[in-house]
């Protein structure tokens, strides 16, 4: 009796485990089915050419083209990549090879303490320091394109530093040391020889480094400008899909509201795709 | 030794670049967190930590109390599942069945959805779907399912930790699996737990997009869990947003940082003592 009774509650507890395991399955689930079920039928009514080509977004008389935010998500994520790969590189190289072990006992803690801060710290940085500095080299508002790729490009170094250096750590050392039994000096080794033999691990950490961009919102919104038009200068303001979101969803109603939530499956599809090539390239980096 | 950067300008470029770079990352830190310090403690007052939140008094107190409301409910309510799903794919499942494939799958895809996504979809689904509008219970519920990837790898990394020789020997004296589970693995891994919790707990501590459209912006405490609140990271965007209260700003910022930064220092502090 007693170990039938206990046989039951080890298979109801199986059962219990099993069902919190299917936990974030049905999250995934459930979080396309919301945004699509209230995205989607927007995009029919506005018309999909119409509402991801149109170049105006005028809420007001109902006019939804969300290009100039698709476009705007686009090149300041392409800004903060151009800025934060080759910082992050380097500095995950130097980490690897070329700094003793006090430096690193410094750097390390320093740079997994830049990925905890909060995206809000970073744009009021960004509003507070950035932006007057900009006004005063470049003049106009100091808000555009180029100071959120540059902030952007900041909050992403610490993501591809920590994912460069373990994928350098990752390539067998005989590589490096051949290199320099032939004569190349050891920047020329880790440069030409050990980070190219890391390369599936460096593209995984740009792709993680993307869809960090991509989908960050409150440090761009305070730094972008956010007018709904395609940039013609690195200066000009631009608005990226998520700021779109963040500024107009506190009062938006009606096709309006669902043209929002249009705009984040468009970002959640470019999200997903993202993540796509990520698993893709971490698994051949494995 | 031959002085090889001598010979070599590249090699003597890339090596200036690579110290350009590691001065730049590190600089940008201590800047950041020198300036907002610095611009910020001299702004830090007591009325700043009043109970009440008035209009001529922008306290941050009850955006500090709503914080640790936010941080324990959502604690609470994405523990069991993550920690829950940890077990079931260490200790049940076998490594090859398609259900822990598609768990992987999903957790990987919930963490790199950007959380102004997840604050839509709570608004959608907790706020208008359930009917509970802004309030901290959909706020909580956000949160939850933001911090479950988390939760959930950490865990599963402990439970991994825990040598099979423990379960082993407690199956040899005759414990069953559960009593094996709750009794030998789960407090060996409890270290581990604890550090992926700590991480949770800055995650949630420094959200805001996500919590904008769910938990919303009331700057009191409330007096239910139905009730609209803001947090500390809410209530900075919201002073920054009206542009009325700089100084305000900056001496919320000092404090979001400082917390934030300690709980990030506890957790690394955890993790490393874990790996001696």
């Amino acid at each position: 009796m007693e170990i039938s009774r206990n046989q039951f509650k080890e298979k109801i507890m199986k059962l219990v485990f099993l069902v919190t395991a299917m936990a974030s399955i049905i999250a995934v689930i459930v979080i396309c089915g919301f945004l699509f079920v209230n995205g989607v039928p927007a995009i029919k009514e506005i018309g999909v050419k119409e509402f991801l080509l149109g170049m105006e977004w005028l809420p007001m008389q109902e006019i939804f083209g969300i290009l100039p935010m698709i476009v705007g998500s686009i090149y300041v994520t392409a800004g903060a990549i151009i800025i934060g790969v080759p910082i992050g590189i380097f500095s995950a190289v130097y980490l690897v090879r070329f700094c003793n072990e006090k430096v690193y006992k410094i750097v390390k803690p320093a740079v997994e303490l830049m990925a905890g801060i909060p995206s809000i710290v970073y744009g009021f940085f960004g509003l507070v320091v950035i932006v007057p500095a900009f006004q005063t080299i470049f003049g106009g508002s100091g808000k555009g394109l180029l100071t959120a790729s540059l902030l952007l490009g900041i909050m992403i170094l610490p993501t591809i530093i920590s994912v460069v250096e373990s994928s350098l750590r990752a390539v067998p050392e005989h590589y490096y040391e051949g290199a320099l039994a032939l004569g190349a000096t050891r920047e020329r080794s880790m440069f030409f020889v050990t980070l190219p033999a890391a390369k599936s691990g460096v593209l995984a950490g740009v792709a993680l480094g993307i869809g960090r961009a991509i989908g960050e919102t409150m440090a761009v919104v305070m730094v972008a400008g956010n007018q709904p038009i395609i940039p013609d200068s690195i200066l000009s303001g631009v608005r990226t899909m998520t700021s779109n979101v963040v500024l107009e969803m506190g009062y938006a109603s009606g096709l309006h509201r669902e043209a929002l939530i249009a705009t984040a499956v468009v970002l959640f599809v470019f999200i997903l795709l993202i993540n796509l090539s990520f698993s893709a390239l971490k698994r051949r980096a494995d | 030794m031959i002085k090889t950067k001598d010979r070599h300008p590249m090699s003597m470029f890339l090596n200036i670049c690579m110290k350009i770079a590691i001065i730049f990352t590190v600089g940008i830190l201590a800047f950041l967190i020198g300036y907002i310090l610095i611009m910020g403690i001299p702004n830090i007052s007591p009325e700043l930590f009043a109970w009440e939140f008035t209009t001529d008094n922008q306290s941050m107190m009850p955006a500090i109390i709503n914080t640790l409301i936010m941080t324990l409910l959502t604690l609470v309510i994405a523990l069991p599942f993550g920690i829950g799903a940890a077990i079931y794919l260490v200790e049940y499942a076998r490594q090859s069945s398609p259900i822990v494939k598609i768990v992987r799958i999903t957790a990987e895809t919930l963490s790199g959805v950007p959380s102004i996504v997840f604050g839509l979809f709570g608004f959608l689904m907790f706020g208008i779907a359930f009917g509970w509008n802004y309030s901290l219970m959909s706020g909580a519920m956000t949160l939850a399912i933001m911090v479950l990837p988390v939760i959930m790898r950490t865990t599963e990394e402990a439970l991994l930790g825990v040598p099979d020789s423990y379960r082993e020997a407690s199956f040899g004296l005759g414990a069953g699996k559960l009593r094996t589970i709750f009794r030998i693995t789960l407090p060996s891994a409890m270290p581990g737990i604890i550090a992926g919790v700590i991480l949770s707990i800055g995650r949630i501590v420094g959200e805001t997009a996500a919590l904008l459209f769910t938990a919303g912006t009331v700057a009191s405490i409330p007096s239910s869990v139905f009730d609209s609140t803001r947090t500390l990271a809410v209530h900075l965007y919201a002073l920054l947003n009206e542009g009325l209260y700089m100084e305000q700003a900056y001496a919320t910022a000092v404090v979001l940082m400082v917390v934030v930064i300690l709980i990030n220092w506890l957790s690394n502090r955890i993790a490393k003592k874990l790996a001696k």
